[in-house]
């Protein structure tokens, strides 16, 4: 049976189609206010590039923070469901998975059969999600697509002690008025957010292989400073990994065939 | 009788009585001064039954739960919130403590008119906030004359003779300071019945929890705030030790015609500490999964007194009227009385959180549950110390732990939607979907 997932995050919507263990079509959209148009637009690019047509899905399933009001979808699996099994779908040898978004941050420990065993997410608070790291580009003044990068340039462990997005920002201003260079808090900042993630990574146990998904899995540099601050030799990290939570649907899609 | 689930429910007979008690018991604290009487305020844990010995007209009220009240009515505790934290009291403060000061300052009382203030205060001091609570109170009522019972002697497993004496003389010296404070004489009799109905009252609640062990449980958590609450009100007068033992009954012939307090259950867990009081209906959604919360450990436990019984269970503390003891004198009804209020298990786990831990492990075993759910409650933080330490705890024995962080009485540190989040993960986990009956929509 051919199975899609559609996960509705935050930010972007993303829609996956698979068959066989295969994915054969992805679409993102950016979520904005219309969550339906998001998920109809991403689920159109997902079956144009599989060559497919609607009536050709078998069944739909969705997750995300807005799961509830995606089309298509007959039933609705957690984030957290969702991140486990697309996680373990493409690394079976998965046991940790970290899964930053825009709006949230987890951490999963996996059962060899793709179930959850334990989570822990963080609160009320964006110093554990993407939305820290893009307001802390925005008080640089630097792309969010070159944090990455920069903060591999970095040597320097510079200590950022807010875990408060608000007073962050404060912080690297203080650090920007210090002539501290760029990329020191750069790094400085995916340190911070890496500390905040591992301690909750810590909460439910880490344990090896540890993979690390959502979209703040593609910037190198915090993937670096997550790798620190688990003190592991290597995290993980899917092609596009921002679809996993949508694959995840679209496993758990197939599985209740 | 109806069923929309596996059970048969039904509406609780004592539901309107026990709103009732509640009601009357505010009403008549607020108009004490009209009736020639007197007011007074203190803890949930205070020791009423000593303040008995003045008269039935001395009424008291107690803080926390009515900080809850005013908690439950959520323009109100932005209003008292608003004016404690404008009056310099920090937010990480006790959110009853700023509920209710901020019910001073404002002076509107959560039952209606302006806020009866108070002619004097007997506290207990076991927690941290409680301590420096009522000095503050005191002072901004005016100077209201103040007496502090220190109740941190350590665990009940640990009581000492001194430590018990310490508690004992304490209280004797509160009854001379309430005589002076009052211009009334002291009635002991007065003091002794109290104090037979006070360990009724707790003993026969401990009573009503343990019933819950069956399956369907008889009640659900949040019917049971409603009940439970009357005896951190006013346990030591007849009034609610005749109620609790009209509730054993009814709960008594619910078990035994297998009445459910939620007709889907089909997955039993319990909670920890206060709930978000504003967000009760986060029960209601952990029922729409045939999820019962058949307590918590603070329902429970916090006014509720359990011993362990020859099978090694449970079950409700025997009284010292049941075991037949006739106090001869003041020292000795107060021996016992100093005993009772220190094996309550609520206090137990100020000293160390494994003694919460074992508690948990004893009611998921007893209970037969298949999780707990911790509140990481910022609102309080003598009753949340440690729980990063149950989890692990309850963990390491096997049983699935949700947390989620929130306050019992400051809604701006609980966000519902991620918390119902977290639930259907912790659902999900535990291999239950929705149920799709229109009850549950």
């Amino acid at each position: 049976m051919i199975t899609a997932g559609i996960d509705m995050g935050a930010k972007t919507t993303k829609a996956v189609i698979l068959q066989d263990g295969k994915v054969l079509g992805r679409g993102l959209a950016m979520t904005g206010f219309e969550q339906k148009e998001a998920a109809e637009q991403a689920f159109s690019k997902a079956l144009e590039q599989a060559g497919l047509a609607q009536n050709e899905i078998g069944r739909v399933f969705a997750t995300g923070v807005g799961r509830q009001a995606a089309p298509y979808a007959t039933n609705n699996v957690t984030e957290i469901a969702a991140a486990a099994k697309g996680s373990l779908f493409l690394n079976p040898k998965l046991r940790t998975v970290i899964d930053v978004g825009a709006e949230e941050g987890r951490a999963i420990k996996c059962t060899e059969a793709g179930k959850v065993a334990d989570f822990a997410v963080n609160e009320k608070c964006a110093a554990g999600a993407g939305s820290f790291v893009e307001a802390m580009s925005r008080a640089l003044e630097l792309p969010l697509e070159k944090m990455g990068e920069m903060s591999l340039r970095s040597n320097n462990a510079v200590p950022m002690n807010a875990q408060c997005t608000v007073f962050a920002e404060s912080e690297v201003v203080s650090l920007v008025h210090a002539k501290t260079p760029k990329e020191d808090i750069v790094r400085a900042i995916h340190d911070a957010i890496a500390n905040r993630i591992v301690s909750m990574a810590r909460r439910v146990g880490v344990q090896e292989v540890v993979g690390l998904i959502g979209g703040v899995a593609l910037n190198a540099g915090f993937i670096d400073s997550l790798r620190r601050c688990l003190e592991v030799e290597s995290v993980w990290v899917p092609p596009e990994p921002e679809y996993v939570g949508a694959i995840g649907a679209a496993v758990a899609a197939a599985e209740a065939a | 009788m109806k069923s929309n689930g596996h059970y048969p429910t039904e509406s609780l007979k004592c539901w309107n009585k026990a709103k009732e008690i509640r009601l009357k018991y505010y009403e008549d604290f607020a108009k004490a001064h009209e009736r020639g009487g007197l007011r007074w305020g203190g803890g949930a844990w205070a020791l009423d039954a000593v303040v008995a010995g003045l008269g039935a007209d001395v009424h008291l009220m107690t803080t926390e739960p009515y900080s809850a009240s005013v908690a439950f009515n959520k323009q109100l505790s932005a209003r008292c919130l608003e004016a404690a934290e404008s009056k310099g009291y920090a937010r990480d403060l006790c959110a009853y403590v700023r509920n209710y000061i901020g019910s001073i300052l404002i002076n509107e009382y959560a039952f209606g008119g302006p806020f009866p203030h108070l002619d004097f205060i007997f506290q207990e001091q076991l927690c941290c906030s409680q301590a420096k609570w009522y000095q503050v109170v005191s002072e901004l009522e005016g100077g209201v004359p103040m007496f502090c019972v220190d109740l941190s002697v350590g665990p009940y497993r640990d009581l000492t003779e001194s430590r018990l004496q310490y508690l004992v003389d304490q209280m004797q010296e509160g009854i001379e300071w309430l005589e002076k404070t009052t211009k009334r004489k002291f009635d002991d009799e007065k003091m002794f019945e109290a104090i037979h109905h006070e360990c009724r009252s707790t003993s026969t609640w401990a009573e009503i929890c343990c019933l819950n062990k069956v399956t369907p449980a008889p009640l659900d958590e949040k019917s049971m705030h409603s009940l439970y609450v009357l005896a951190t009100l006013d346990k030591a007068r007849k009034v609610v030790a005749d109620f609790y033992e009209e509730v054993r009954d009814e709960v008594k012939d619910r078990v035994a015609r297998g009445i459910a307090g939620v007709a889907s259950e089909r997955c039993r867990v319990i909670t920890d500490t206060q709930p978000p009081w504003g967000f009760l209906s986060l029960y209601r959604y952990l029922e729409s999964y045939g999820c019962v919360s058949v307590g918590s450990l603070y329902v429970f436990g916090l006014e509720g007194n359990f011993e362990v019984k020859p099978d090694g269970t449970w079950g409700a503390r025997t009284t010292p009227q049941q075991k037949g003891i006739v106090f001869k004198d003041r020292a000795e009804a107060l021996r016992v009385y100093a005993d009772w209020n220190l094996s309550r298990p609520q206090w137990q786990h100020f000293y160390d959180p494994q003694l919460k831990t074992e508690m948990l492990l004893r009611i998921a075993k007893e209970w037969n549950l298949n999780g707990v759910i911790l509140h990481y409650n910022r609102g309080c933080e003598g009753l949340s110390v440690g729980i990063a330490e149950n989890r692990l705890g309850l963990i390491k024995a096997g049983i699935p732990v949700m947390t989620y962080e929130g306050n019992m009485a400051d809604e701006r540190d609980f966000d519902e939607p991620r918390a119902r989040a977290r639930v259907d993960t912790f659902m999900e986990s535990l291999g239950l979907d929705r149920l799709t009956t229109a009850a549950h929509a």
